[in-house]
């Protein structure tokens, strides 16, 4: 048997929005069983009918315990499987019985009433800003205090411990972290946040995410922690790059800023297509899951053992919609996987959701002149993580 | 008037993702209780029937059914 072509997913990018140079090539038709560079192989899913298939059949299971975690890299996977609490690593009735109460706090209602919150928290990070004058780095005046604020606020953590819970991100997320170094911070985090929940159950309060957890469900103190640290480490990471990446992604397509600009009441509909087109074009390791039992996928068959990997290009399939391989903000929102799909779709979806419709909003409204204060190939980007954006962005207005 | 199709949730299935409630507001609600989707119209008039097809088709546990 021949051996499975290595993953070019840590091939350089021609350009920092785009996939990895011949990663769009080596994913796209059926299942292609590729390895990754850690020496695991596994099947490349990128169709969206494929991606839906797997992402919400039983059978294949979200564990990753008895085996390394699929990676990019040679780094060890820094969350034990049989960690309490892990709600990305289990499955069926074990993953509702956690997953379900958590939803509560994240209900579409719930994340309605924020939004007032949420607009005044981008306001006053626009206002200091403006106040200080262009250049200014858009990362670190927006889009990584704002869902960091929110998350902290939601869940019920003073802001103040905001440097840790990035801390901790980067090493959860970190590609090349050791698991020695995510243990230290998750401790730390969690001598924080123990305190805290000790005192939400004293109060008996449930009117944020902690006393929720702490006084309505059954969730044992191991699995309230690490689901606090999950939940903030979550937080930062996903939102605070997708402002970002949307934003230099419109920079690098005047004629659909153009579209934002002249209706940002439109900002709901137009974060849908650019969540699609900006997941669509990351490229990277995608979703892990492992067939439990023998299954069929776009005409190949998949035995129990074998990995799956689902890529997100499968938001980019002319199934999907047509033109997929363009941005257009003018198209209506389309059920992209931007959020993933099936039961471990995004916790967060519509708290994200919130956050980029106000801040991108807001931003543009605020700064109608904004612009990149370099080439936007030239700035950073950081590739060290298992996500990716970029570390700053220059502006000008 | 009700319309003739049924709009049914599958409690069993059910995450709360809210994605039915984004798709069709007027059919679709969240229960205070437990997060989980509530169908508010189960016979919604035509003209909020294509807003039930995309809850189907946007629910990440395929816990939407609606019956034409």
């Amino acid at each position: 048997m021949t051996e499975a072509a290595v993953c070019p997913v840590l091939h350089e990018r021609d350009h920092p929005l785009q996939p990895p140079v011949g990663f769009a090539e080596a994913v796209t038709g059926g299942p292609v069983k590729m390895r990754w560079p850690n020496g695991v192989e596994a099947w490349m899913v990128s169709s969206y009918a494929g991606a839906r298939q797997v992402l919400s059949d039983p059978r294949f299971s979200t564990r990753k315990g008895g085996h390394p975690e699929m990676r990019t890299d040679e780094g060890e996977a820094v969350i034990d499987p049989d960690q309490p609490g892990n709600i990305n690593g289990i499955d069926g009735e074990a993953h509702l019985r956690l997953r379900r109460p958590l939803s509560r706090g994240f209900m579409v209602k719930r994340m309605n009433e924020l939004r007032p919150r949420i607009q005044q928290i981008v306001d006053e990070h626009l206002d200091v800003m403006e106040a200080k004058g262009a250049p200014a780095d858009l990362v670190s005046s927006l889009c990584l205090p704002l869902p960091s604020l929110v998350i902290a606020e939601l869940l019920g953590v003073p802001p103040e411990h905001q440097e840790l819970f990035q801390a901790t991100a980067r090493a959860m997320f970190g590609k090349n972290g050791s698991k020695d170094e995510y243990i230290a911070h998750a401790t730390k985090l969690g001598e924080v946040l123990a305190p805290i929940v000790e005192a939400k159950k004293a109060a008996g309060t449930t009117d944020d995410l902690i006393g929720l957890m702490a006084n309505d469900t059954d969730f044992s103190m191991d699995e309230l922690i690490f689901l606090c640290i999950g939940l903030l480490a979550a937080g930062h990471e996903t939102t605070s790059n997708f402002l970002g990446l949307f934003t230099l992604h419109l920079f690098e397509r005047p004629d659909q800023l153009a579209i934002l600009q002249r209706d940002p009441s439109r900002a709901d509909v137009m974060v849908e297509e650019l969540m699609r087109y900006t997941v669509g074009q990351l490229g990277g390791a995608g979703l892990t899951r492992r067939a439990t039992g023998d299954v069929e996928v776009d005409g190949v068959l998949i035995k129990a053992g074998e990995w799956v990997s689902v890529s997100l290009h499968a938001n980019l399939d002319e199934a999907l919609c047509p033109r997929a391989g363009e941005l257009d903000l003018e198209r209506d929102a389309v059920s992209h996987l931007g959020f993933g799909f099936g039961p471990h779709q995004c916790l967060g979806a519509n708290l994200a959701r919130a956050e980029l419709q106000i801040g991108l909003r807001s931003l543009f409204e605020r700064f109608p002149a904004l612009r990149p204060a370099v080439p936007v190939r030239e700035m950073s980007y950081r590739t060290d993580m298992i996500t990716y954006g970029a570390a700053e962005i220059p502006v000008v207005w | 008037m009700p319309g003739n199709a049924t709009v049914r949730i599958d409690q069993t299935k059910c995450i709360g993702s809210g994605q039915c409630v984004l798709a069709a507001p007027e059919v679709f609600d969240q229960s205070d209780d437990d997060g989980l989707g509530l169908v508010v119209i189960a016979r919604p008039p035509a003209d909020l029937v294509p807003g039930v097809r995309d809850a189907v088709d946007r629910c990440p546990a395929q816990a939407v059914n609606l019956e034409e």
